[in-house]
């Protein structure tokens, strides 16, 4: 019966016999585990290419759409994590490949007559992998992509000459990334990039075939083997090697995302992913007038030294034992990019934002102004609920539905005493007046936070407003501005610092004005549990 | 797959054996999360709330009523506020009906006729009674109703609608 499809495949097709030519290939004697590094990169591909496509799936293609989408693929979709994973962590494993494979083929020689073209296919095929990486990295859309992409683009407009053209064609005309940079990137990464590696990926195969791999010094008058079965299955033990590594990181390792990204923060620190910090040390390094030199001419020297190694080593082969300088060039490259990838990982401070902050579902709550969030409170405290609920008219109208067109002198009177069975109102002149603006000017953050009352944040807020923060300082937009204002205050200091700081703030704020606020334990932890909420 | 021509035919079908299986594992490793990605429904937030949308003493018994509310719909990872209707039909003093104001055949918008005292769909001429049942035309189902309760005599929908 499999003879029966095998033929009748075979007849109209020609795969089975394509399959067999391909199985039945000659390699050198020497070939072994050195040489499964190609299939590894190639299986590598295949996976980011699936993985790929199964996010797109899922997401959002456009700035405004794109960091909600990714929360919904990690928090609402079934293996939504495992398949990020995969392609997050897999686009870094793939590259380590890539790069282990560029360097077992230098040090082998393999990349001599008449595999020069091979190779250079191969240098190609680096710079689009490093393309992928350089594109998608822009893709969540949140801080530390909007910056570090930034950065990118104006690197690549030090280019002289063509520096504009370049920036241009990244969608990065201004100073400033946005849509079209975006639409710029996406498209190549999910557009161009995958057909250029396909073209290139096939020519490569092809001319590896071509050629057939690369005998050793010492192969000379050995009888050749084939590839199947033994060499295959060292490609097939490699490949899974690879997967379950990849596998482990996929759901192991840590991958969060960073809060929407802010083109006001200009306080975020931006950095590449880690397979670029090299070339981000290099600029560190050379700064001011030499700038040109580590943005622009020495990674070019790099890449144009690496396409030209098959025309600057042109001796015979030579057992890879005794290719001293190949090895001496690839121990020092790799030291070198260890130490300045080292040098950017201890330069970089420790990141004091949440890494999971763009999981979270939007709470509107932190934008509202504290006196807003504190009227919520004020709502409850007078059990205004007796008579007001929220979705439905009771006795009294259906505040959600519309704001109240009452004046505001009619709304102080009636939140003194609300009705001839109502208690009198305990709330003071000013807590009153914030009511007024809760019920009349709520936009729908406020009525979110409304329906959907955060209570410890309501008591942080009541504090807030008790005790006369805004005074001095300015928190969603709302208060003076004597005093530093408050949002994103958790990126800059720690609990400890605020709960001790409100104690004595002269000691830890040298020449503040501020007086000391005293707090008991449970009013404390509700005040700076509010205030550290709050984004920038 | 391949003919055996090799002097130790147990090795090489212990190499095919091997290979087959890293294969297949390798495979599955990515396919099933791929399959459970694909297949699963999504886990929505809380979409449940109920929504009031009709006081019932506004309404007289047996006459539908078209009613205009706002509703909030998740849709994948947006969650908008949107103007939506629903027509109510009040039948006894604490009960009411509402039902989605899409026909159950394709889905076109239908409405009430006063003078064939039916519902009527414009797209193939389906046609409802008060009750939702069909009357007439190709609609294979009556009236879909949405989840509903009354409470404090207002009339509270939610977002799922029952199929009758």
């Amino acid at each position: 019966m499999g003879n029966g499809v095998r033929d009748w495949l075979e007849e109209r097709t020609g795969l089975p016999s394509a399959i067999r030519h391909f199985l039945d290939e000659d390699i050198p004697a020497s070939a072994g585990w050195p040489q499964v590094l190609g299939s590894v990169a190639l299986f590598a591909f295949l996976i980011q290419a699936a993985t790929g496509v199964l996010l797109a799936l899922n997401y959002g293609p456009t700035p405004t759409e794109a960091h909600a989408s990714i929360r919904y693929i990690m928090t609402e979709l079934s293996a939504g994590p495992m398949i990020r994973g995969l392609h997050h962590w897999g686009a870094s494993c793939m590259i380590v490949v890539v790069a282990l494979h560029m360097m077992q083929v230098f040090v082998w020689g393999a990349y001599k007559k008449p595999r020069e073209a091979t190779w250079i296919a191969g240098c190609a095929l680096l710079l689009v992998t490093l393309a992928f990486g350089l594109t998608g990295y822009l893709l969540p859309w949140d801080n530390k992509a909007y910056w570090g992409t930034t950065v990118t683009t104006q690197i690549v407009g030090l280019a002289p000459g063509v520096g504009v053209y370049l920036k241009r064609l990244l969608g990065a005309e201004n100073d400033s990334i946005g849509t079209l940079t975006f639409a710029r990137f996406y498209s190549a990464h999910v557009v161009v990039l995958p057909i250029a590696t396909l073209l290139l990926i096939g020519l490569h195969l092809y001319l590896v075939r071509r050629h057939g791999v690369t005998p050793a010094a010492e192969d000379a008058g050995k009888p050749t083997k084939k590839f199947y079965p033994e060499q295959m299955f060292k490609d097939s033990v490699a490949t899974f090697c690879y997967v379950l590594v990849l596998v482990l990181f996929a759901n192991f390792a840590k991958l969060g995302l960073g809060s929407l990204a802010d083109p006001t923060d200009t306080r975020y620190i931006p950095r590449p992913e880690w397979y670029f910090l090299f070339l981000f040390e290099t600029l560190k390094l050379l700064q001011g007038p030499l700038e040109v030199l580590g943005a622009v001419v020495l990674p070019n020297l790099g890449i144009l030294a690496l396409l030209l190694v098959p025309f600057l080593d042109r001796g015979r082969a030579i057992r890879v034992r005794q290719r001293t300088v190949a090895i001496a060039l690839t121990a020092f490259a790799v030291i070198g990019w260890a130490g300045l990838t080292e040098g950017a990982l201890a330069t970089t401070p420790p990141s004091m934002e949440d890494p999971d902050a763009g999981l979270r579902p939007p709470q509107p709550w932190r934008e509202l102004p504290p006196e807003q969030l504190a009227a919520i409170g004020y709502f409850e405290r007078d059990n205004c609920a007796r008579c007001h609920v929220l979705g439905r008219s009771v006795s009294g109208p259906d505040l959600a539905k519309d704001p109240s067109a009452k004046p505001a002198d009619w709304l102080l009177d009636h939140f003194t005493k609300p009705s001839l069975e109502a208690p009198n109102s305990r709330l003071t002149a000013a807590q009153k007046k914030s009511l007024v603006t809760l019920v009349t000017k709520r936009d729908d953050r406020a009525l979110d936070a409304w329906e959907n009352p955060p209570e410890e944040a309501i008591a942080g807020a009541m504090l807030y407003d008790a005790r006369g923060c805004g005074f001095c300082h300015t928190l969603n937009g709302s208060g003076a501005k004597m005093a530093p204002i408050l949002n994103g205050l958790a990126a800059r200091r720690t609990r400890t610092w605020v709960a001790q700081h409100f104690a004595d703030p002269p000691k830890l704020s040298p020449n503040s004005e501020m007086p000391a606020y005293k707090f008991n334990p449970q009013d404390l932890k509700a005040i700076t549990d509010y205030v550290m909420a709050i984004p920038k | 797959m391949l003919k055996d021509h090799s002097k130790h035919p147990t090795r090489r079908s212990f190499y095919a054996v091997l290979i087959q299986l890293l294969g297949a594992t390798a495979a599955a490793v990515i396919a099933v999360p791929a399959a459970v990605f694909l297949l699963f429904k999504p886990k929505s937030p809380g979409a449940g709330a109920m929504v009031e949308i009709a006081d019932l003493a506004d309404l007289e018994t047996g006459v539908p009523q078209e009613v205009v509310y706002y509703r909030t719909r998740v849709d994948a990872w947006k969650a908008t506020k949107e103007k939506t209707t629903a027509w109510v039909v009040k039948n006894g003093p604490q009960s009411a009906v509402a039902f989605s104001p899409q026909c159950p055949h394709l889905g076109c918008i239908y409405h009430w006729e006063d003078d064939l005292t039916a519902f009527k769909c414009p797209c193939h001429a389906s046609a409802f009674g008060l009750d939702g049942k069909v009357l007439a035309g190709p609609a294979p189902r009556p009236l879909d109703r949405y989840v509903s309760r009354v409470e404090g005599g207002k009339l509270l929908i939610g977002l799922q609608v029952k199929r009758s």
